[in-house]
């Protein structure tokens, strides 16, 4: 056994709790992803990263989901989620939860230097340079806001999907500018969120682009349902959908296809 | 009098300010006015990075000492002849500066752009005495003819449009000529001069903010573009300089390198068209400059922030970085926000200031994008200050009980991976029940501040984490079936060499 995988790294997929309960392609796109890259992938039994409890003010709940996924994914060499929200929070958040604790932090800082976004894992780990793909079409990028500002990732997915043959990437004004989603925030201030995610959509549409990719489920949805409402003609997929081959799969909120169609 | 609040009810301002055309267009100059000058400017000079950490560790060392270097500030202004007032609350503010005001006799009191007297309400308690105040900025100016509160901390009328204006400007300036143009920007500009230009002679007292205060020489500084400030704080019998505690710095050299990051974090300039420092009243052989010279230093719920979770905020130094890139604030502008700071830093800030229970909207109303301490010159972590408001509000049991009991019930599940899984499950499977083959539902119970304003995508019928182990259980039976397989083969073969060989 060690002969046959000693090189290769074993990867705990923390899956994020959208793409558990939503999106379940988005899992596999991703394990698809690592195990090309030379990574053998597992799913420890796993709920949520803490964010919603933490970002309420809620840090004795977070605290005790912190405990759980640290003990659940200490044993991997990485741990790897489809999302830079998730990924961040585990890598900058956990640490101040278990301030002054010694024991812990040696864990949660272990635990931190081997968590990456799905992506960024992929393009600065495990070195992957390219993508052998085929894609016809012109697609626009949203750089989600913890991946962009609390990860720095912005130039990774837009390699992979450059050197994908025939994909052309038509970036869209101020795609840096967060989509109004906010985990709580869309539903506390929906007018607010929903006024922040219009301007978005139009920004997106404005590109002619037919298919919007980002890296983060939670902005993914607001975006979709908001083009969807307004009768924009964009689809849109998380990322690694569109790495991993998956296009054929319906996007986000799209009708399941009928056999054979 | 004090300032009214009107942040509880944040939800509604923020809905009539979405609402209001004219403010809608007017937030656009937000963008075009601010982001893209700064970030030129910031790309062109390399250091400017290193500013920032510079400019965060002077104000750090100066929280650190905060004391001693207000001791000396004092001092300092002292020796060149000027007056230095301390004042623990926004009442006792206004009381010194009326006070100066009165034994001037001052009717009428020119003012340069000062947040700190719209903290303290001063222009109300000034009228309420009798004492005409008077805003030299254009922008403040202008909000005063519409007695309005500053939308933004240095662009105070950016929620107005040039047609509003010259409205204003036309119901005020009666004895103007009617028929005059005032299509240009410039026009208007002219005429606030001309107006002004009577009223900074007039003015038996000037009061001015700072930008900083100079332990080292006692000098107060002010950083303007309109030059109103100057006219303000030298022609009258008095200048007074009203100031907050934590805009003391050592040295002059700890100015001069702030300043690299301060005007070019805030209106995208390299410097400020003025940067101008005051030190105490006219000397004998000055050629001009006001008799006497006061500061008034506010405190008003500072200190109690120096030594909490929220002192990292006292480094601010009141640039607008934050409100210029932040997207809830370019939504909805600053009045929404109900009291004297808006944006980013006003969420941090006026929690402190005014309390979290009349203020926790603000920290509330942000989506954590984290543009803004991204932008912040001085390096102010704001979302994690706007979470610290947010765990206050949690412990006080102050966050709605809908909120509270959504949360634990949440927390209850994801707390048991088992159970959690086993009652995900249900529910996904039951949601796409639910919605059927559409891909997406327009409308969800309980979920209508999602659908009202976009569709949901309908889930998969089985979570991740069921399809997943149902792949691995058929991985595991084809292993184990293709082992099987091979057993039998083996032990076949084995059988024939057996029979074979005998």
């Amino acid at each position: 056994m060690a002969a046959e995988t000693g090189s290769r790294p074993r990867v705990g997929l923390f899956v994020t709790c959208l793409v558990d309960l939503i999106r379940p392609k988005i899992g596999f796109a991703s394990v698809k992803l690592l195990e090309d890259a030379g990574c053998d992938v597992e799913v420890p039994s796993q709920t949520c990263c803490g964010q919603p409890a933490f970002n309420s003010g809620d840090r004795r709940t977070t605290r005790a989901i912190a405990e759980k996924v640290i003990k659940t994914f200490e044993a991997y060499d990485y741990v790897v989620a489809p999302s830079g929200s998730c990924a961040g929070m585990i890598k900058l958040h956990y640490p101040e939860l278990f301030a002054g604790e010694p024991e812990w932090l040696r864990r949660v800082d272990a635990l931190c230097a081997r968590t990456h976004e799905l992506v960024s894992f992929l393009v600065d780990v495990m070195k992957v340079e390219r993508v052998d793909l085929l894609y016809d079409g012109t697609v626009t990028y949203h750089d989600a806001c913890s991946g962009l500002r609390e990860l720095g990732i912005k130039a990774q997915p837009r390699k992979l999907l450059n050197s994908i043959a025939g994909l052309h990437i038509a970036e869209m004004k101020d795609a840096d500018v967060c989509c109004g989603f906010g985990g709580t925030f869309c539903v506390k201030y929906p007018e607010v969120s929903n006024a922040i995610v219009e301007k978005k959509a139009q920004n997106i549409a404005a590109t002619g682009a037919l298919t919007l990719l980002a890296g983060d489920l939670g902005c993914l949805m607001n975006m979709a349902g908001k083009l969807q409402r307004l009768g924009k003609p964009v689809v849109a997929r998380h990322v690694a959908e569109l790495l991993a081959g998956m296009t054929n799969e319906p996007a986000i909120g799209e009708k399941p296809k009928v056999n054979g169609q | 009098m004090s300032v009214p609040i009107t942040s509880p009810q944040f939800k509604g301002n923020a809905k009539a300010a979405l609402k209001d055309v004219q403010l809608q267009r007017a937030l656009g100059k937000v963008e075009s006015g601010f982001i893209g000058k700064r970030a030129q400017v910031a790309a062109r000079l390399p250091e400017f990075e290193q500013l920032r950490d510079l400019a965060r560790d002077i104000k750090d060392h100066t929280l650190a000492h905060l004391d001693l270097y207000l001791e000396a500030y004092e001092a300092r202004v002292k020796e060149s002849g000027g007056h230095v007032h301390w004042a623990a609350t926004a009442e006792d503010a206004r009381k010194i500066i009326l006070d100066i005001c009165k034994r001037l006799e001052a009717k009428t009191v020119t003012k340069g752009k000062s947040m700190i007297a719209e903290e303290i309400g001063l222009n109300a308690h000034l009228s309420e005495a009798g004492i005409v105040p008077i805003e030299t900025d254009l922008g403040e100016y202008i909000i005063q003819l519409r007695d309005e509160a500053p939308s933004h901390i240095i662009a105070p009328a950016i929620h107005l449009n040039k047609e509003q204006i010259e409205a204003d400007f036309r119901r005020v300036h009666t004895d103007l000529p009617p028929e005059r143009n005032l299509d240009e920007p410039a026009s208007l500009m002219a005429e606030a001069r001309a107006v002004l230009r009577e009223k900074f002679l007039a003015a038996d007292v000037g009061i001015t903010g700072a930008n900083f205060l100079i332990a080292e020489t006692g000098t107060s500084v002010i950083v303007t573009n309109e030059g109103n400030g100057d006219l303000t704080q030298t022609l009258p019998k008095a200048h007074v300089v009203l100031a907050s505690i934590e805009k003391v710095v050592p040295t002059l050299e700890d100015v001069s390198t702030i300043l690299r990051v301060l005007a070019r974090s805030a209106t995208g300039q390299e410097i400020s068209v003025y940067t101008t420092f005051s030190t105490g009243p006219r000397r004998a052989d000055d050629p001009d400059g006001p008799g006497e010279y006061h500061v008034v230093l506010l405190d008003n719920g500072r200190s109690s922030m120096l030594s909490g979770q929220f002192r990292e905020m006292l480094r601010c130094i009141r640039c607008g970085a934050c409100m210029n890139h932040c997207p809830v604030y370019g939504a909805v502008g600053g009045h929404a926000y109900g009291w004297v700071y808006p944006g980013p830093m006003g969420a941090v800030l006026t929690p402190s200031l005014i309390g979290v229970d009349k203020a926790g909207h603000l920290p509330n109303a942000s989506t954590f994008c984290g543009r803004c301490e991204e932008v912040c010159p001085v390096r102010i972590p704001l979302p994690k200050l706007m979470r610290h408001w947010r765990e206050r509000e949690f412990e006080r049991h102050l966050s709605p009980a809908t909120v509270r009991t959504g949360l634990g019930f949440w927390a209850f599940f994801a707390r048991r991976p088992r159970l959690y899984r086993w009652a995900t499950q249900r529910a996904m499977r039951f949601l796409a029940l639910f919605g059927g083959n559409r891909g997406r539902m327009h409308w969800l119970p309980f979920a209508g501040g999602w659908t009202r304003h976009r569709d949901f995508p309908i889930p998969e019928r089985e979570t991740f984490q069921v399809q997943w182990a149902k792949r691995k259980k058929a991985e595991a039976k084809a292993v184990a079936e293709a082992d099987a397989n091979a057993r039998r083969a083996a032990e076949a073969a084995a059988k024939d060499k057996a029979e074979a060989a005998q």
